[in-house]
């Protein structure tokens, strides 16, 4: 340490940290620039809101992913926040203590699983699982759901508890006190005391899936049409980017990037949104 | 131990042992504690008596790994028998606490809460009982422009006698008040004391309370307690002018504590 000095590390630290920042900055400044233009060329509306998709004929409307990304991130918030929630509230005001302590991070070790793992679990048990009970290709909008509704567990999960258990215990005590059980004082004020943080891992639940991509290639079937029901095959935002980038050039190859753009303001928008609510939650204390 | 005996009390506490584990906070504690009175329990901090305090209510109950000996009788039955329904209790016996806490609900809600706990969903009575109950802790004019306001946004003193108006509306039989005035300032607290000796008119009381003169002015019956032991328990009166216990006389007199 001597030989640097105080004023050494200092300089070191700085040149690390501003280094990561500016790889990220020169990534968003890279997809902005190859995107960008091409929704201004090509025309916003008709990127945006045209069905038609196809790169051989010059027409790149990505609507139909736009909507399939909507129905498949909806699906997994009807799966996944209710699953999430119920079992934050049950870890955090019903289950005995040592409990938690041993499954919280067992929980969020989920999180470690390789999205191929979810993906191909979907694929082998889940996908011939629709296709059997429900018909249709059973690679699907429901099989997608499922799975990203899954993979968004351990954050609302997590969050969620440390919201509830931020919640100051004198507000449970002052509703047992009035002769409230247990289900009331949770219902009634520890989970709107927490409302915010719950909330925002809902949102921030959201963003993973929006952004998910190689499980939901793996099941969602990939056909570039807007759903008309959960048992349709369908292709998202991030499939349709994956899926051609490998032989897309010029005009095909803005567009993924543009499609990179759509998803990019999105996924910033909702992170914002969880921010400021957790903001809110911590303001509020 | 008979009905006859014990019913002449409120509440009457024989031989109650508390352990927090190995710990014994409470040892082989008596109290009788009459109807429609003050009683004032002070000590040192870490004496005991605001686990006391919770034990009237079962409060203890929600720490883990307490254990409770000996009997508590509200009307001559104990209250910790296994038929008790600790819900009913909680509603018979209510609670204040040291710090406001109102829940981060308005104002409104936070007086009816304890009516829709047990619930009552008709609206009309409802407002009328938030009314009754604000004008019965002396808030409904302070607040009755502000009753979708949220509680938290309240002034300190208007938060505790938010969480009076509160509990009055479920309308217990016991009020438990644990130090209820010390985030207040002293005007504040004079007010709650005033509050306290309108309630005794038809709620028994009991409060624990680290500031003696205040157990002074408000309580009838005072029990000074010292590391879990109930040292002297009889008129508030006695215990501060001529103290049967010599530790009671040095407490009072300032020597500790």
């Amino acid at each position: 340490m001597a030989l640097i000095g105080e004023k050494g590390v200092q300089r070191i630290l700085l040149v690390t940290a501003f280094s990561a920042m500016s790889a990220l900055l020169l990534i968003a400044l890279f997809i902005v620039n190859e995107g960008v233009p091409f929704m201004f060329r090509y025309g916003i509306q008709g990127f945006l809101l045209s069905s038609d998709w196809d790169p051989s004929s010059g027409t790149f409307g990505i609507f139909p992913m736009i909507m399939a990304s909507l129905w498949v991130t909806v699906g997994a918030l009807l799966v996944g926040a209710p699953l999430g929630i119920a079992g934050a509230v049950f870890l955090s005001e019903f289950a005995p203590r040592p409990v938690m302590r041993v499954v919280k991070p067992a929980i969020e070790l989920l999180a470690a699983i390789p999205s191929v793992v979810y993906g191909f679990i979907g694929v082998m048990v889940l996908a011939p699982l629709i296709r059997e009970v429900f018909g249709g290709p059973g690679l699907s909008v429901l099989a997608a759901s499922i799975i990203l509704g899954i993979m968004i567990l351990p954050t609302v999960i997590s969050i969620s508890i440390d919201s509830i258990l931020a919640v100051p215990q004198s507000y449970r005590e002052g509703s047992l006190a009035l002769g409230a059980t247990v289900w009331q004082t949770v219902h009634m004020v520890t989970v709107r005391a927490a409302k915010s943080g719950i909330i925002a891992s809902v949102i921030l639940g959201l963003g993973r899936a929006i952004g998910e991509t190689m499980a939901v290639i793996m099941v969602a079937g990939n056909a570039v049409k807007i759903p008309d029901s959960p048992l349709d095959s369908v292709r998202t935002l991030t499939a349709n980017i994956a899926l051609e980038m490998s032989y897309a050039t010029g005009m095909h190859r803005e567009a993924l990037f543009a499609t990179g753009v759509v998803l990019f303001v999105v996924i910033i928008i909702l992170n914002t949104v969880a921010s400021v609510a957790m903001r809110k939650r911590a303001a509020k204390k | 131990m008979s009905d006859n005996v014990t019913a002449q009390y409120k509440i009457e506490i024989d031989g109650l042992n508390l352990f927090y584990g190995q710990f014994q906070a409470l040892k082989s504690v008596p109290m009788s504690i009459q109807e429609r009175m003050i009683t004032a329990l002070i000590g040192p901090s870490g004496c005991g008596k605001s686990t006391l305090l919770r034990c009237l209510n079962r409060m203890n109950d929600l720490i883990h790994g307490v254990r409770v000996q000996g009997s508590v009788h509200l009307d001559g039955i104990d209250i910790y028998r296994p038929a008790q329904d600790v819900t009913d209790l909680r509603k018979r016996v209510g609670m204040v606490f040291q710090r406001p806490n109102p829940f981060p609900l308005t104002v409104y809600q936070n007086v009816v809460y304890g009516l829709r706990v047990a619930g009552i969903r008709h609206s009309r009575s409802l407002d009328e009982i938030a009314e009754r109950s604000l004008r019965r802790a002396w808030m409904w004019d302070q607040v009755k422009d502000k009753l979708d306001e949220p509680a938290l946004e309240l002034p300190l003193d208007q938060q505790q006698r938010l969480c009076i108006a509160r509990l009055l509306a479920v309308q217990p039989e016991v009020i438990l008040m644990d130090e209820p005035c010390s985030a207040l300032d002293p005007i504040a607290t004079m007010k709650v004391e005033e509050l306290m000796l309108e309630l005794k008119k038809d709620y028994t009381i009991i409060i624990v309370t680290h500031n003696m003169q205040q157990a002074a002015r408000v309580s009838d019956f005072t029990g000074y307690m010292l590391l879990g032991e109930m040292i002297e328990f009889s008129e508030t009166q006695v215990i501060f002018t001529r103290p049967t216990k010599k530790l009671t006389e040095d407490y009072i007199t300032g020597k500790y504590g």
